[in-house]
């Protein structure tokens, strides 16, 4: 099972109530570091967030309660609107192509090829490098207006390429391709999904006339779905969160004209630029709504498309 | 027969030439910045190809001196942070993870399903009052925010990995054991910690690069360049006067992939393992 399936099934390893809980002490004693983290790095933390949500903060001086005035700010502040809607085209650009890609080549991939080996490592090679600073400075310089792309176009003849990461309207493109070129770990998890299929499946298909095409319809896509659905999930609430790209690739503006402002970048700026410590909690709770419905309704439309064979 | 075979031939040539593109594509943004860290700067500009005509290690000296300090000062210091961060999560996960996978006691169903959804949580909701907290300890500009969570076992993601791969252990393990007069502590570090040495390997391999690459921690923690890790560091670069030499630059951003790059060739069996197990039925 993994996470989501535990999640989803939750009753499955219930326990009588007495005489089957011999462990109590042990249990507590080994959950200890877990539970003190729970309690005041990620509990604790949550609940302060929510009330200083409602509160002006500068961290100089008390939180000022303040009732509704940060949700209300958040209503007519025009920069956070368009954080948003950069974030979401992040997200439901990004994370698609990301996993249409890693799907495609975990396929083309099958099991026995010659050379999986190496083709594995140097498409799962860039999701490992891909979070780093480095590889952002690289992009900054790859997709700059006399970067390694638009060289390349020279050579190719294109006489006025665009300003890629100077340009409002291809920056952000920029950073979704970024995103994409680090398919690799889920690319990972499907292969191993692939693998659990029955190579029967596919001999009993091929018997009865089927080509690769339908074989990849009618059984690697159904049979693929709980894993994609997990992938698809898991990714989108990374997406939301990134920030490092879009931090380094435009120096920490999240220019030009705000097109790489990410939310997380947006309130980064707000809470740690500004030290409006009140308004970046009331966005982060935001935020985290926004992940939670969507997540929830990802679980809620995966009973019309997700595959259980067992 | 034959004609089938010729078929199956081409459409292999075909299909690996299509992969080895694909490969090329993917890699060869990395290979360039490699080539062009070791040529100089004004050549950058003018070479999108991979052909070394003149070596120059200037970069590397030059981007090694151009900060505050040397970057060796840097690679230090995420080097303390990293070993911290991986002694942090191999204690604190795999106690936690014993828990869940192998004892029983009131809540565990609750609590693991809480566990589970901290894996999902962003860490932009907990950041500010973490913020708050650490700075109220005059922990700010120490490398403590960063480490000392990991000895909580904040990084549920392993607690998860650990817990796939106990559950894979024999049962039987567990009552031999207790026939034995073995206490739960024993059975776990003399039993338990050998075998799952995959998962421990596992875990501190991608802690090592997660910890290594991370960035908006130490942004937001670190404050003064002599606490700076390597991602700081790079970052300055883009703000100092050396910020148009992409030279040193790139030498600096090729030295801080290499300890990645390492780590993914020498641990890449356990690192597909690790994200394997987590990501399908266990």
């Amino acid at each position: 099972m993994n996470a989501l399936g535990e999640l989803g099934a939750p009753g499955r390893r219930a326990m009588g109530r007495k005489g089957d809980t011999p462990d109590s002490k042990a249990g507590f004693l080994f959950l200890l570091p877990w539970l003190c983290g729970l309690a005041f790095i990620t509990v604790g933390p949550m609940l302060a967030s929510l009330y200083l949500s409602f509160t002006d903060y500068n961290l100089l001086e008390a939180p000022n309660w303040v009732g509704l005035d940060n949700f209300k700010r958040m209503l007519g502040d025009g920069r956070l609107h368009n954080s948003l809607k950069v974030t979401f085209a992040y997200v439901l650009i990004g994370t698609p192509l990301q996993l249409a890609l890693a799907l495609a080549i975990a396929v083309l991939l099958n099991r026995g090829m010659r050379g999986l080996a190496f083709y594995r490592s140097i498409f799962y090679l860039p999701s490992l490098l891909g979070s780093s600073v480095a590889i952002a400075i690289l992009w900054r310089q790859i997709f700059g207006t006399a970067g390694l792309v638009n060289q390349a176009l020279s050579v190719l003849g294109v006489a006025s390429p665009p300003g890629w990461i100077a340009d409002p309207r291809t920056a952000l493109g920029t950073i979704i391709l970024l995103h994409v070129w680090t398919f690799g770990s889920p690319m990972i998890i499907f292969l191993a999904g692939l693998r659990q299929i029955p190579a029967e499946y596919y001999e009993a298909a091929a018997m009865d006339g089927a080509g690769k095409w339908q074989q990849f319809r009618r059984i690697t896509l159904p049979l693929l779905t709980p894993i994609i659905f997990f992938n698809l999930v898991l990714q989108i609430i990374a997406a939301f969160q990134a920030f490092t790209q879009a931090f380094v690739v435009s120096n920490g503006t999240g220019g030009p004209s705000d097109a790489t402002m990410f939310c997380t970048l947006y309130l980064y700026q707000r809470g740690f630029g500004l030290f409006d410590m009140g308004y970046a909690s009331a966005m982060a709770w935001l935020l985290l709504a926004i992940v939670g419905i969507l997540t929830a309704a990802n679980f809620f439309f995966s009973r019309f498309w997700v595959f259980y064979d067992d | 027969m034959t004609d089938a075979r010729a078929g199956f031939r081409i459409r292999s040539a075909g299909k690996h030439a299509l992969l080895i593109a694909a490969c090329i594509l993917m890699i060869y943004p990395l290979l360039w910045m490699l080539v062009s860290s070791l040529r100089p700067t004004e050549v950058i500009f003018r070479s999108p190809g991979l052909w070394l005509r003149d070596i120059t290690a200037e970069n590397y000296v030059l981007g090694w001196n151009a900060l505050t300090h040397p970057f060796s000062h840097y690679l230090l210091n995420s080097g303390v942070v990293v070993l911290g961060s991986i002694l942090g999560n191999l204690l604190s996960c795999s106690m936690a993870a014993y828990a869940f996978a192998r004892l029983r006691f009131r809540g565990r169903n609750f609590l693991f399903a809480i566990m589970l959804l901290t894996i999902m949580l962003p860490i932009h909701v907990v950041i500010v009052p973490q913020y708050i907290l650490f700075s109220k300890f005059v922990w700010v500009n120490t490398f403590l925010p960063l480490v000392l969570p990991k000895f909580l076992a904040t990084d549920a993601f392993f607690v998860f990995l650990m817990v796939q791969f106990i559950r894979g252990l024999p049962k039987e393990l567990d009552e031999a054991a207790r026939i034995d007069g073995c206490g739960h502590f024993r059975f776990f570090t003399r039993i338990v910690l050998p075998l799952m040495t995959p998962a421990i390997a596992a875990t501190a391999i991608f802690t090592f690069i997660w910890t290594w690459n991370d960035f908006f921690s130490s942004l937001i923690y670190l404050t003064s360049p002599d606490n700076y890790t390597v991602p700081l560091a790079l970052r300055s670069f883009l703000d100092s006067s050396s910020g148009s030499n992409w030279g040193a630059m790139f030498a600096m951003s090729i030295l801080s992939l290499l300890p990645v790059f390492l780590a993914f060739l020498f641990g890449q069996k356990f690192l597909v393992k690790g994200i394997s197990t987590t990501g399908i039925k266990g």
